[in-house]
């Protein structure tokens, strides 16, 4: 009996798990259209319609693939590890439910160094070829990603603090259970760290800007440059993957409300509803921020991440002395 | 005992073998007793850990006036279990690298003795016998250093720095063990052990702050660091993985025997110190690391680095130990001994390579790298899964350790006082940041020294390194993937040890199967699952793509900007690539940038040629150091003006002592 009960869980655990998954690797891209969408009808355009990134992404897998004379087989294998690490860090997470199959390794520790292997990969694949572009972006990224990880493990650690695990489906859980932990100080704090390292890590404005075409200020885009075909799909996708993951992420943590904690297809629908509700809110925020900023010269950032690692300690601090 | 014995005695008569034996047999007669010895002490420490029983001898023979003591615990076995793995590696290892150096009869006799000294020192149990061990590892390592001294000078300057700092620890480390001896009344570890809580606390604390001095400067700790990147880059390479995988352990050992074990954890400052002195290694150590360009200065400072983080979960399990939270303290320190066993096998791992690397190319230059991936297959491989380990990765045992170090600070803020929670919030923040400054050190050192085009004819004319070369990389390798995937399997032998060390009955909050979880604040990890659903997703992807995609590959020309041709000098090199960084945390690193711009003759607007050269010196080396070796200089200086050579003078200072003897006398 306990055995049915326990595989059916699993069972049901699976599927919203893929539910997720099948959320972000859609919704990932529609995000990124939505932000394209917002920055176009604020400087007075029409713009591309929403679902233009899924088309694209059609578009670039029937085109070829082009390596570079001087690469190693990293360059091919590259965009399938940042794909996969960003599957599993968006299959443990508690997105939709509280309850994603492989829960208990649903870690903040390995969600965070998830996100940094895919990071390391394509580090390395921006070096691959031997370039002076690719060596640029992939130095820039490394550059930025060395302090944003940091301000975002500890800022997810504020929230462990408080809830007493670093384990993420049970810090929402907790988080339902005391719905005032959500406007707390330290909650304010860690969250505003965690939207700098979302822009830090998806390449936004003021940090990089996502739609440069000319080199000298590329960071992103420069260290992918080398990429065509399939791989440029599988590099843009896994991206926006991490975008998508990054958001519901935060929608997740900070407002976990409409979260399903059961496995009720009913509750899920809920869910899934409600999460996108919330990550749209948020990319429309940041989206609008686009507009009104500038891009940060390359050598102000480290003074944005720094600034957000002092408010992620400071959210850790704020949790100490006031619990 | 007899195993570890018969493995001592093999690790002997290997040096005898060494230095009697003819040159064609001795590299491999010294590999083979070399070996013999790691596999025989790895077999001895393993049982110890297993059954969880200490062996001990006495014997009165060996030694004189005092005997030899030896007891092989939990504690000691694991570090003679790791020096065991790093030590079988580097034997093997040392096969293939002696057909051009580490063949002379100095060094086929010193390294089985230092290697010998190493597995002895966990095993010493009283102060004339650890002292005496210690003292034989120091002079031994010394001599392996100056091996290649002929072809390089730096080691001779590296030797300089290394004799003078290990002496100075000696000297700390001997004062403080005997003023422990004379007042226990007794000089066998079992006599402090027992009368430690008699001593006086100010006596405690003295004796804790000279061996802390003696044990941090062998451990590499800042600020007693500065030998470590010097020494450890310059000595051959299967001396620098035994440096770094295993000397640097010794020093750990040492502050976990005698301040944990021995003094019973004294009071709450000393582990405070102990917190500072890993914050501060692990954060100057991860910076110089992503700074450096030499490979194996790179890999030094990262020993550092970790150092540093291993240095912060020991301060934390005494800090909370002293404070009354036993369980959540051994669970501190299984972390740090866990990091550092996972720290011994990458970068043991990683200093091989970096050594094969030297060997195939002819330097250890990354600025003078690149394009190995194709000629060095192997190497690359195994270089980087010690890369990926120590960039904590998931799937690589540098990711378990680190979880369970962060997880262990986590639990710690269950601690009270304003003074613990200050160190803890500073340990998470540096465990945070190194985490970061390490991935782009790594990436450097990957992207940089083995993929791109080569930098330069030794790099572009590379080969693949002989058999035992590889093999000894992959014998450090395989570990490093297989904690990784099972951090599980190490849980009772850490749980033992750390027992050990804090002299409690064990009992961490830890449950292991192949994961790692505790329950207690309900995290846990599984690799095992986390690799499986990657690779799961992985192939996934590449079937879709598969069937979806074109499937046409075209090999092009790189993207240029419009320039025709893609030469290896418009590449990003280690120190472009580290440039960025360098400039964020200049405050802390103070790289030194010379420009020499030289005109053409006709018109200053032009530029003939520009030489660029920056580096980045240790600024503690700078600050604190050179000011103190000005001064002994000086001094120096002033007693050899004494010292003219003239007999006559010799003879007046004989006169003038005698009348002033004869003055005071009357």
């Amino acid at each position: 009996m306990t055995a049915t009960v326990t595989t059916s869980g699993l069972g049901a655990s699976i599927v919203t798990s893929i539910v997720q998954l099948v959320m972000i690797v859609l919704g990932g891209p529609l995000v990124l259209g939505v932000m394209a969408k917002v920055r176009a009808r604020a400087e007075g355009r029409i713009g591309a319609p929403i679902h233009q990134p899924l088309r694209d992404l059609r578009k670039l897998l029937t085109k070829e693939s082009v390596h570079a004379e001087h690469s190693s087989a990293v360059l091919p294998i590259a965009p399938f590890v940042l794909v996969a690490t960003a599957a599993v860090a968006i299959v443990v997470s508690p997105l939709v439910t509280t309850t994603p199959v492989l829960e208990h390794s649903a870690d903040l520790f390995v969600v965070v160094f998830l996100l940094l292997m895919g990071s390391i990969v394509l580090a390395l694949a921006g070096l691959d070829a031997g370039t002076a572009f690719g060596g640029m972006g992939s130095s820039r990224a490394m550059t930025i990603g060395a302090l944003a990880e940091p301000a975002l493990l500890v800022a997810i650690l504020a929230l462990s603090v408080q809830a007493g695990t670093s384990n993420l489906p049970k810090i929402v859980a907790a988080t339902l259970a005391h719905p005032s932990w959500a406007a707390g100080p330290e909650r304010l704090l860690a969250f505003v760290a965690f939207l700098i390292v979302i822009l830090a890590e998806t390449g936004r404005i003021p940090i990089d800007n996502p739609s440069t075409h000319l080199e000298l200020t590329m960071i992103h885009e420069a260290m992918v440059l080398e990429y065509a075909g399939p791989e440029l799909a599988l590099v843009t996708l896994g991206e926006a993957m991490r975008l998508g993951f990054l958001l519901s992420l935060a929608a997740s943590l900070f407002f976990p409300w409409g979260i399903a904690t059961s496995t009720n297809p009913a509750h899920i629908v809920i869910a899934v509803v409600a999460l996108s509700a919330k990550v749209v809110v948020i990319a429309v925020a940041i989206a609008l921020l686009e507009v009104r900023t500038a891009k940060l010269r390359l050598f102000r950032v480290p003074e944005l991440l720094t600034g957000g690692f002092v408010l992620a300690v400071l959210s850790v601090v704020t949790g100490l002395v006031t619990r | 005992m007899t195993l570890l014995l018969v493995g001592l005695g093999l690790g002997l008569a290997g040096a005898i073998a060494g230095a009697i034996l003819p040159v064609r047999v001795r590299v491999l007669g010294t590999a083979v007793c070399s070996s013999g010895a790691c596999v025989m002490t790895f077999g001895a420490a393993t049982r110890v850990l297993a059954t969880g029983h200490a062996v001990t001898l006495h014997s009165a023979a060996v030694l004189p006036l005092t005997g030899i003591d030896l007891r092989l615990d939990p504690l000691g076995a694991l570090f003679i279990a790791t020096t065991a793995g790093v030590g079988l590696a580097a034997s093997c290892y040392g096969v293939g690298y002696a057909e051009h150096a580490l063949r002379s009869r100095t060094a086929t006799a010193m390294f089985p003795l230092f290697l010998t000294s190493l597995l002895l020192v966990p095993a010493t149990s009283s102060v004339a016998t650890f002292l005496v061990a210690w003292e034989l590892m120091a002079l031994t390592s010394m001599l392996l250093l100056l091996v290649e001294h002929r072809h390089r000078a730096a080691a001779r300057d590296a030797f300089q720095w290394y004799a003078s700092m290990t002496h100075i620890g000696a000297a700390a480390i001997l004062i403080g063990l005997v003023l422990l001896a004379t007042n226990a009344g007794g000089q066998t570890f079992t006599d402090i052990r027992t009368h430690a809580a008699t001593l006086s606390p100010a006596l405690r604390s003295i004796a804790f702050l000279l061996v802390l001095i003696g044990f941090a400067s062998k451990a590499g700790a800042v600020p007693l660091h500065v030998w470590l990147p010097r020494a450890h880059p310059e000595a051959p390479s299967p001396v620098s993985a035994l440096m770094s995988g295993a000397m640097v352990n010794l020093g750990i050992y040492g502050i976990i025997r005698v301040s944990g074990e021995l003094l019973g954890g004294g009071f709450l400052w000393w582990w405070l110190v102990v917190i500072a002195l890993g914050v501060l290694s692990a954060l100057y150590g991860a910076l110089h690391a992503t700074a450096s360009s030499d490979l194996k200065r790179l890999l030094a400072y990262s020993t550092v680095d970790n150092i540093g983080l291993v240095l912060i979960g020991v301060g934390a399990a005494g800090a909370l130990l002293v404070t009354g939270h036993r369980s959540l303290a051994a669970l501190a320190m299984l972390a740090a001994l866990f990091h550092l066993v996972n720290h011994s096998a990458f970068k043991g791992c990683l200093f091989l390579g970096a050594g094969a690397i030297e060997r195939a190319t002819g330097t250890r230059d990354l600025d003078r790298l690149g394009g190995l991936t194709r000629r060095l297959p192997f190497t690359t491989v195994l270089f980087a899964v010690g890369a990926f380990s120590i960039s904590a990765l998931p799937g690589f045992n540098g990711f378990a350790s680190e979880w369970l170090l962060l997880e262990s600070l986590l639990h710690g803020f269950a601690a009270h006082g304003a003074a613990t929670l200050v160190a803890l919030l500073a340990g998470v923040a540096a465990l945070a940041l190194t985490g970061g400054l390490t991935a782009a050190a790594f990436v450097k050192a990957i992207g940089i020294g083995f993929l791109g085009q080569p930098r330069s004819d030794g790099a572009a004319n590379a080969h693949e390194v002989t058999p035992s070369m590889l093999a000894g990389m992959a014998l450090l390798a395989t570990p490093c993937l297989v904690i990784g995937v099972a951090p599980g399997l190490l849980a009772t032998a850490l749980d033992r040890a750390s027992g050990v060390a804090l002299g409690t009955s064990s009992a961490t909050p830890l449950r292991a199967g192949l994961g790692l979880g505790l329950p207690g604040i309900g995290s846990a990890i599984e690799p095992m699952l986390l690799v499986a659903a990657g690779l799961a997703a992985m192939l996934f992807t590449f079937g879709v793509v598969r069937l979806v995609a074109r499937r046409s590959v075209r090999r092009a020309e790189a993207w240029g900007c419009g320039r025709e041709l893609q030469t290896a000098r418009m590449e990003y090199t280690a120190t472009s690539f580290a440039e960025p960084l360098g400039r964020v945390f200049a405050d802390v690193l103070r790289p030194d940038h010379d420009i020499e711009v030289t005109h053409v003759a006709e018109s200053r607007y032009f530029a003939q040629a520009i030489h660029y050269q920056t580096r980045a010196d240790d600024g503690i080396e700078r600050a604190v150091y050179r000011p103190v070796i000005s001064l002994v200089a000086v001094w120096g200086a002033f007693a050899s003006r004494a010292q003219n050579g003239s007999v006559h003078r010799y003879l007046a200072y004989g006169f003038v002592a005698l009348v002033i003897v004869l003055v005071a006398l009357a």
